[in-house]
């Protein structure tokens, strides 16, 4: 269970994340959005203990994090400069496995099986600049999945991706999802994407001083299909509401 | 630098597209006829004056190749006055170099790691950069006396500072966004400085090694045209001019400029292996 206890966080006198208090139970995915601005990318840092110290706390399992924890995984937006582009596909999504000490071939193993489970085949020994958009946030996907995290943190993953890819990869981290009860944080500030990938939504504030504004759970059935779902009219409705939430109105 | 770290994608297509279509607008033949024709014209205008100071080309390679590159092929045509002459002078720099690029890629990753070392240090790199490096062989005199340590010192010393400065900025501008991904997968310091900031900072530590190699090759000619050297291609070239053998004299020159020219080509071909996947995508696929 992850834990944050009214997380403040400023920048020299910029007041970016103003009391921010919420509780993920194990396996849920939790949409945090917000429009543009609103500290959402500070709030995935300071839980990926990348930004630590400053007020308030953040507990993982019960145990404060004050560094980056244990069997976490960050998927960035920006594949092409999270993934490593002199290193080959496989030897990238190989690099986490270096922590549970396995030798060379178990880790070459393990990230070739990931990778067909993401939906890439054949790829493995290319580099990761040979690859389109969609294909390198596969990648990053498969290297944040190859060391089964407990907490997966996604920050607008799927930002910069076409309608078409983004439809792709959301169905898949749902898959995804599903089959592993991986906690996942995903922040984005699309808000048909957080109602349709959520299970809850919670909505920031626009800065400085994000707080939470709304708190929804997200009453849509777990088989979610990109046509049927969006067309749902509890899906219109909930989406009606995050988008009241972070327009303020 | 920092567009060197943009999107590969995008970076890949640009990257490969102008040096493919700059070989190709300028096709081999093209490229290389505007030495033969300054070469030709050497010759001729050489010819027609009959100068003693100013022998025609051929004469001069031809003088270079009896005089060291006529011996037998198990000793790479090497006469033993070719041995004698070049080998040191190769083996003086390549020592000062690889010295130089050993301790300038270490300690300006060192450097350029550490915000507080590069705040401290880069004043005194910009000064000891600026000093003109042959200006320093006295004071290695001193306190080598003549010599091969001399000699190899002032190599390495000079050499030293263009791949420090450009390690050091190099490993600086590592991405911060990969250093927060480095984090996450909680890399040890070591698997860091392997899989992220040595790869990041290859482009720049090549730039500083191409400086550094020109370096070294002046610094290896400088250092043996002092007295108390007695063989390499500075010696030959104060020896020959005492004698005032012109066309022995114009032969070290060319042998310099071919052995520059090999150098810096070998170089390149070192970069463009380690350096080459990330930029041309193509190559590799």
């Amino acid at each position: 269970m992850l834990r944050l206890d009214s997380v403040s966080r400023h920048f020299g006198d910029q007041h970016v994340l103003d009391g921010i208090s919420l509780t993920v139970p194990d396996g849920q995915l939790l949409s945090v959005v917000g429009p543009s601005g609103c500290g959402k990318s500070t709030l995935l840092r300071t839980i990926a203990g990348l930004l630590p110290g400053e007020e308030g706390t953040v507990t993982l399992d019960g145990t404060p994090v004050t560094g980056v924890p244990d069997r976490l995984a960050v998927v960035f937006q920006e594949y092409g400069r999270s993934l490593l582009p002199w290193l080959t596909v496989r030897d990238n999504v190989a690099l986490p496995l270096r922590r549970q000490g396995l030798g060379r071939a178990a880790r070459r193993a393990g990230a070739e099986a990931i990778l067909e489970r993401v939906g890439l085949h054949g790829v493995a020994r290319r580099r990761p600049g040979e690859l389109s958009g969609g294909m390198q946030q596969r990648v990053a996907l498969a290297r944040a999945l190859v060391c089964r995290p407990a907490l997966m943190l996604m920050d607008e993953p799927f930002g910069s991706l076409d309608a078409g890819t983004r439809e792709d990869l959301e169905d898949l981290l749902l898959e995804v999802h599903r089959s592993d009860g991986t906690t996942i944080v995903f922040v984005t500030h699309d808000i048909d994407e957080s109602v349709y990938v959520g299970d809850r939504v919670v909505v920031l504030s626009p800065g400085p001083g994000s707080r939470v504004v709304r708190d929804l759970p997200v009453g849509l059935p777990a088989e979610r299909d990109q046509i049927t779902t969006r067309s749902l009219p509890d899906f219109v409705a909930l989406r009606t509401e995050v988008g009241r939430a972070v327009r303020g109105t | 630098m920092k567009a060197g770290h943009g999107e590969p994608v995008i970076k890949a297509g640009r990257g490969a597209a102008p040096g493919a279509s700059r070989a190709a607008a300028v096709p081999f033949l093209l490229r290389w006829s505007v030495l033969t024709a300054a070469v030709v014209c050497w010759e001729l205008a050489a010819r027609a004056r009959g100068s003693v100071y100013f022998p025609p080309p051929l004469r001069i390679a031809r003088h270079a190749r009896d005089l060291w590159f006529s011996g037998p092929a198990g000793h790479l045509f090497l006469t033993s006055a070719g041995a004698g002459t070049i080998l040191p002078s190769l083996g003086r720099m390549a020592a000062g170099f690889a010295l130089a690029g050993v301790a300038g890629i270490a300690l300006g990753i060192a450097v350029g790691r550490s915000r507080r070392a590069y705040a401290l240090c880069n004043p005194v790199l910009q000064f000891a950069r600026a000093v003109p490096p042959p200006a320093l062989v006295p004071v290695f005199v001193v306190v080598f006396d003549f010599g091969t340590p001399m000699q190899v010192a002032s190599i390495a010393f000079s050499a030293v500072w263009p791949v420090l400065v450009n390690s050091a900025e190099g490993a600086r501008a590592t991405d911060p966004l990969r250093l927060q991904v480095a984090a996450v997968l909680r890399l040890t310091a070591p698997e860091r400085l392997w899989f992220l900031i040595l790869p990041s900072a290859l482009p720049r530590i090549f730039a500083g090694l191409r400086l550094s190699l020109s370096l070294s090759l002046i610094l290896m000619v400088f250092s043996e045209l002092l007295p108390g050297s007695d063989n390499g291609i500075g010696f030959t070239l104060t020896d020959a001019q005492t004698r005032s053998d012109l066309l022995t004299v114009w032969s070290a020159l060319l042998l310099l400029g071919a052995l520059g020219y090999l150098l810096n080509t070998g170089l390149l071909a070192v970069e463009r292996r380690l350096v080459g996947p990330r930029t041309s995508a193509g190559r590799t696929a």
